[in-house]
């Protein structure tokens, strides 16, 4: 039997055979695993998750003990795969460090922005009329700005640190979920069940909460996906301008502005932060477009 | 369309007044006193007296940002707190680089991203649509001052193909007309000064080119692909015409309509990618100021240069939703 024909018993199978319907996320789910930019971006999160997590066991490391003058910038090699930096420091392990710091922020920036974002779009999309003109235009005064430079300028007044790295960056992303989940809302909205929700006298924030934001989440998470990644991106970008995360945390933007000076003899200490940050967002943006395929049911065949 | 022109400019002023509202708070927002922060712990205490009472700090509130908002709209940025010159005295300069730079790149985008773009939907599966497809997500994913270094280590210090920094080389010198080295080059009528300035453009511009070429590349290709399933192409196949006249005069042209409108889109990422390429690339443009003004403390640069780099964002999005409903009438229709 032709694999099309398989396909064609399969999707019968699905509709005719009571008892083996799947739920809509485990459906998404297996087109996620079928689709190839999702089984890359979920393998490549994976490990770098596991890196993050096993960092101080495998690769233990302290900023101030491990350097080590004596060492200073030697190229890569067996004991030091990724040479060691100006301060004689393992590249490996502080690029492994790096990668919890990174996931720290890509994760908590989302949540963060996301939840603020999602509240305000719902907001928004629901009242309509003055509260969705108020918040929408306060979104667009932000989105007014080219996001870097409104970042830096949030920085520039509150301090570099990780945590204002982190709300700097947030800032900036508010506005993308905000404006998302509006326009799913105005759809939303208009379906039958929400009016005959709201006929049986179910409450604003039950229906907004209930009955709109579940069925409005595949977007959001596809968002917000991509979103980790862009935040990690943003957030080295910041520690490269020195505006960020601050030493002695190992963070890969930061590394690569430090390396600067010794562009000429050491490119390595350049090279292999940017590949961290490279890879990583990468896994992010390959697993957000593997579910963005997943789940759009527009695209579905 | 004179009246979805109206409407569309009514609607920038709350924007713009947002904005006002933002870059002014954002001095004032400084934990502790911003004067001190500005001159350092050991300023004199008449030099403290007088900044505080250049930037109104004494007055009310609102007074203040009522007289900081007049002087704006007179074209009086304030001064810089360092050099003591008007802030916008060095902005003509300043902007006038980045013009340049964030011009160039887009027209190495655009040609780059939409001829990649065509050839992968073309050739869709091909072994060049799978590169492509892999160094589009490269693209997204790469800081852009990392391959700018990579190509700076790679181009101009491993070998000297490239000038590592600046817009001309230090003992050449121009007279300024407009500010953009290209053109007053080009007004000295002298070849060799204006392959010069091109020489140095080209590096950070194709760096700052990738920040825009991945997605109009994306773009293309798929707005490609659906233009290449439409009747009308098939039609001309039928006709006999030859592919690459279908392609360039049937497809390309209706494919090319969404694509463009990205273009204003993605200037907010250009602008922020010119300030990350100007620092690595010595480029006197606005970012590498701004960026050294934040360094430096010199909040009135600070202020003059966002306010002014997101009045250019707001602005040219407007002329490119303007020229896209007048290029689209629906569009008109459709927001009101």
């Amino acid at each position: 039997m032709s694999t099309t024909a398989n396909a064609q018993v399969a999707a019968l199978n699905e509709i005719m055979v009571p008892g083996q319907s799947r739920s809509l996320m485990s459906d998404a789910w297996r087109r996620l695993l079928s689709s190839w930019n999702g089984r890359v971006g979920l393998v490549m999160i994976t490990i770098t998750i596991l890196i993050g997590v096993l960092a101080p066991v495998v690769w233990p490391y302290d900023p101030y003990t491990d350097s080590n003058l004596a060492e200073s910038r030697m190229s890569p090699s067996l004991q030091h795969p990724f040479g060691t930096d100006r301060l004689g420091r393992d590249m490996l392990r502080r690029i492994v460090h790096g990668t919890r710091v990174s996931l720290l922020i890509g994760f908590v920036v989302v949540f963060a922005s996301g939840a603020v974002g999602i509240l305000l779009g719902l907001f928004a999309g629901y009242f309509g009329k003055a509260v969705d003109s108020v918040i929408m235009r306060l979104m667009d005064i932000l989105l007014a700005f080219p996001a870097i430079l409104l970042a830096i300028a949030i920085v520039a007044v509150r301090g570099p640190s990780l945590e204002n790295t982190m709300i700097a960056v947030g800032v900036v992303s508010v506005p993308g979920y905000a404006r998302v989940v509006r326009s799913i809302v105005l759809s939303v909205r208009e379906r039958d069940y929400i009016d005959a929700a709201r006929m049986i006298g179910v409450s604003h924030g039950r229906i907004m909460f209930v009955h709109i934001l579940p069925n409005s989440l595949s977007p959001i998470i596809v968002q917000m996906t991509l979103g980790v990644g862009s935040a990690i991106l943003f957030a080295a970008a910041l520690g490269f301008l020195g505006l960020g995360v601050q030493p002695p945390i190992p963070e890969w933007g930061a590394m690569i502005s430090d390396a600067i000076p010794f562009l000429r003899q050491s490119p390595y200490l350049v090279f292999f932060p940017g590949m961290a940050i490279m890879l990583t967002v990468l896994g992010f943006n390959l697993l957000g477009d593997g579910l963005r395929d997943a789940l759009d049911p527009q695209l579905r065949k | 369309m004179t009246q979805y022109i109206a409407r569309r400019v009514i609607s920038l002023i709350p924007v713009l007044l947002g904005v006002s509202i933002i870059v002014f708070s954002l001095i004032r927002m400084i934990p502790g006193d911003p004067v001190t922060v500005m001159l350092g712990e050991r300023a004199r205490l008449e030099d403290i007296e007088r900044v505080r009472e250049e930037m109104g700090f004494n007055r009310p509130i609102h007074e203040q940002y009522i007289e900081w908002m007049g002087r704006i709209l007179r074209g009086d940025l304030g001064t810089s707190i360092i050099n003591r010159t008007p802030v916008m005295d060095e902005l003509r300069s300043r902007l006038a680089a980045t013009i340049e730079l964030v011009v160039a790149a887009m027209i190495i985008g655009l040609i780059i991203g939409i001829s990649v773009g065509i050839i992968s939907a073309i050739k869709q599966n091909s072994w060049i649509d799978l590169t492509a497809t892999v160094g589009v997500l490269l693209g997204v994913s790469m800081p852009i001052y990392w391959l700018a270094l990579i190509l700076m280590y790679a181009l101009a210090v491993n070998r000297q193909i490239f000038p590592p920094s600046a817009r001309l080389d230090v003992h050449l010198d121009v007279t300024r007309h407009t500010g953009f080295m290209l053109i007053d080059t080009l007004l000295m009528g002298d070849m060799s000064l204006f392959l010069n300035a091109l020489w140095h453009l080209i590096l950070p511009a194709f760096v700052l080119s990738t920040t825009v070429m991945p997605i109009l590349a994306r773009m293309t290709r798929s707005s490609m692909l659906e233009v290449l399933r439409q009747d009308y192409v098939r039609t001309a196949d039928a006709k006999g015409l030859r592919r690459r006249t279908v392609v360039i005069q049937h497809a390309l042209k209706n494919a090319l309509l969404p694509v463009i409108t990205i273009v204003g889109l993605q200037l907010g990422g250009l602008l922020g990618g010119a300030l990350l390429t100007e620092t690595i690339f010595s480029w006197p443009g606005m970012g590498l100021w701004t960026y050294r003004a934040i360094l430096s403390r010199d909040y009135p640069i600070v202020q003059g240069a966002v306010l002014v780099s997101a009045t250019i964002y707001v602005v040219v999005n407007l002329l490119v939703d303007i020229s896209y409903a007048y290029v689209d009438p629906r569009i008109r229709y459709q927001s009101q």
